[in-house]
């Protein structure tokens, strides 16, 4: 199939990208995070994490042999969607919810639609809403840090900051920074996330554009409506979404003026949700909306081609 | 007896090859809003049903009183008479169905399936074979519902006709009974019942040319030429 996309003549450039050097970066690059979820959130993390990346790379092997497709599960893609799903999950979920989200993302979302590269929405992302609205109460359960000192998983509970913050409550920058606060397993923890996302533009797997335009949104809607920035830039999945979610190749546009557009209107969905919903988050439903607008706006950035007319009729 | 082979197929036809809601893909909104239960889904099927039958009956009766003209009109009327025969009925002994089904009850008198086979069968068909076109697709219909309304309600509220099973009802998987898995098990059935009607594509040897779908405006023809493939 690649062979075939080679329409010029040679010599041609060899690169050494491919889907699982890409795929392994973004792994390597989701360390931090992983680390500093079973710091803060114990054992029980690391057996979530395990749960739901074993069980999306047996679904999407599964999955391919059953329609007689050439099997991708070597291209890493499944243990990062994996990943992303079960950083976005909260600590006391019961395994089995969890493995429903994992055959959700890849056998629904993925490859229902054709697999890696066809998929329309992120697959983690669209599992984790899929998640919420099926069990609601246990995705909004958010164990306290260091739960694990103090009893079970459901005994030890807290708000997240965001939660806390509609109630009034402020939660302190250095906790937020570190991540010693309520939430979903990789989105609490912002250095780790920073550390992620600076590893990926410094090893070019992403362009800065997406991260940098949605986080600078929200911090300017933020401004405007006379919030407290840093807190809502470092509180709820902003960055985890910004950097790892709204970066999908698959569901971003490919241009950067498109590129501009999508996360501009991540930032300002994410506001309006967190700030006038009733939702106390709302990183998953904004980057879900653009993913499903990207084609639309795809075709208005689609840069003209040099010397061409515009036409009339357009 | 050759007369009555035809006769079982106009029954038969509606209820896999050409199932009202899953091939042609009619009747989609109660479809999707009443299968929240099997009990509301099986009520409005059999409500559907008993409309589909006897307006199928009498339009077919009146198909050449009927101004074509003015036939749709004229089909709703028919209609509706009979969606308020059944309203009323189902007020009468059966409140709860009635309040489960709310709106959906009287919007029968648009559905799709009975306006469709009304156009598409009872006005060129005689009376028998449209009040069992009618049976067929009423059959085919309840039998989608039945099916979406059994998945739906197991997975997502953890009980079948009320009835709660025992693992799945502590912890149901809630999205099945809201609109999107409404949507999901919908395409789900589909894809199933293309499976089940489609069969296996023929070759073009086997088939020859003049079978082809581009017969008519196929250049090789033109040239003299038989096609290559």
């Amino acid at each position: 199939m690649e062979e075939k996309l080679i329409v010029s003549a040679s010599p041609h450039i060899r690169a050494k990208t491919t889907t699982t050097n890409i795929m392994l970066d973004v792994i390597i690059a989701l360390m931090p995070a992983v680390v500093a979820s079973i710091i803060i959130f114990g054992f029980r993390a690391l057996m979530i994490i395990a749960d739901t990346v074993l069980v999306a790379v047996l679904a999407e092997f599964l999955s391919r042999k059953v329609m007689k497709r050439e099997n991708t599960v070597t291209d890493l893609s499944a243990v990062v969607t994996g990943l992303l799903l079960a950083l976005n999950l909260p600590v006391g979920i019961n395994p089995i919810f969890a493995a429903f989200g994992s055959v959700v993302a890849i056998v629904v979302v993925k490859q229902m639609f054709g697999g890696i590269g066809n998929n329309f929405v992120n697959p983690a992302l669209a599992a984790r809403i899929i998640l919420l609205s099926s069990f609601p109460t246990a995705m909004t359960t958010w164990a306290k840090p260091f739960w694990f000192r103090e009893g079970a998983v459901d005994a030890v509970t807290t708000a997240t900051p965001l939660a806390m913050y509609a109630n009034g409550e402020t939660t302190s920058l250095s906790d937020l920074f570190l991540g010693t606060t309520g939430g979903c397993l990789g989105e609490t923890c912002a250095l780790a996330l920073i550390i992620g996302g600076a590893y990926l533009m410094i090893r070019r797997v992403i362009s800065p554009v997406i991260p940098l335009t949605y986080i600078g949104t929200v911090a300017i809607m933020s401004l405007i409506f006379g919030q407290d920035i840093l807190f809502q830039l470092l509180s709820g999945g902003l960055l985890l979404g910004a950097i790892f979610m709204a970066t999908d190749y698959t569901t971003s546009p490919i241009n950067t003026k498109g590129k501009v557009v999508f996360a501009i209107g991540c930032g300002v969905l994410t506001f309006l949700i967190r700030n006038f919903a009733n939702l106390p988050e709302g990183v998953s439903f904004s980057i879900l909306i653009m993913n499903i607008l990207v084609p639309l706006i795809e075709r208005a950035t689609n840069p003209r081609p040099f010397g061409e007319k515009e036409s009339k009729n357009a | 007896m050759a007369e009555k082979k035809p006769l079982i197929k106009e029954l038969t036809k509606g209820i896999i090859k050409e199932n009202p809601v899953l091939c042609l893909v009619l009747g989609t909104c109660p479809t999707l809003a009443v299968t929240t239960g099997v009990s509301s889904a099986l009520g409005m099927g059999v409500a559907a049903t008993v409309v589909l039958v006897c307006s199928n009956a009498v339009i077919s009766a009146l198909r050449k009183v009927i101004p074509s003209k003015v036939r749709i009109p004229a089909y709703i009327t028919i209609i509706a008479a009979f969606v308020t025969i059944v309203q009323m009925i189902v007020k009468a002994y059966a409140p709860a169905l009635n309040d489960a089904l709310g709106v959906y009850l009287p919007l029968i008198v648009v559905n799709c399936i009975i306006l469709g086979r009304a156009e598409m069968f009872a006005s060129k068909n005689k009376v028998l074979p449209s009040a069992l076109d009618g049976l067929g697709m009423g059959i085919g219909f309840t039998a989608a519902l039945f099916l979406m309304g059994s998945i739906r309600e197991i997975l997502g509220a953890g009980s079948w006709m009320g009835i709660s099973i025992p693992v799945i009802s502590s912890n149901p998987i809630l999205i099945f009974i809201l609109p999107p898995g409404g949507f999901f098990v919908f395409g789900m059935l589909m894809a199933a019942a293309n499976k089940l009607n489609s069969k296996p594509v023929k070759k073009a040897e086997e088939v020859g040319c003049a079978a082809c779908p581009m017969h008519d405006s196929c250049g090789k023809i033109a040239e003299g030429k038989e096609c290559a493939e």
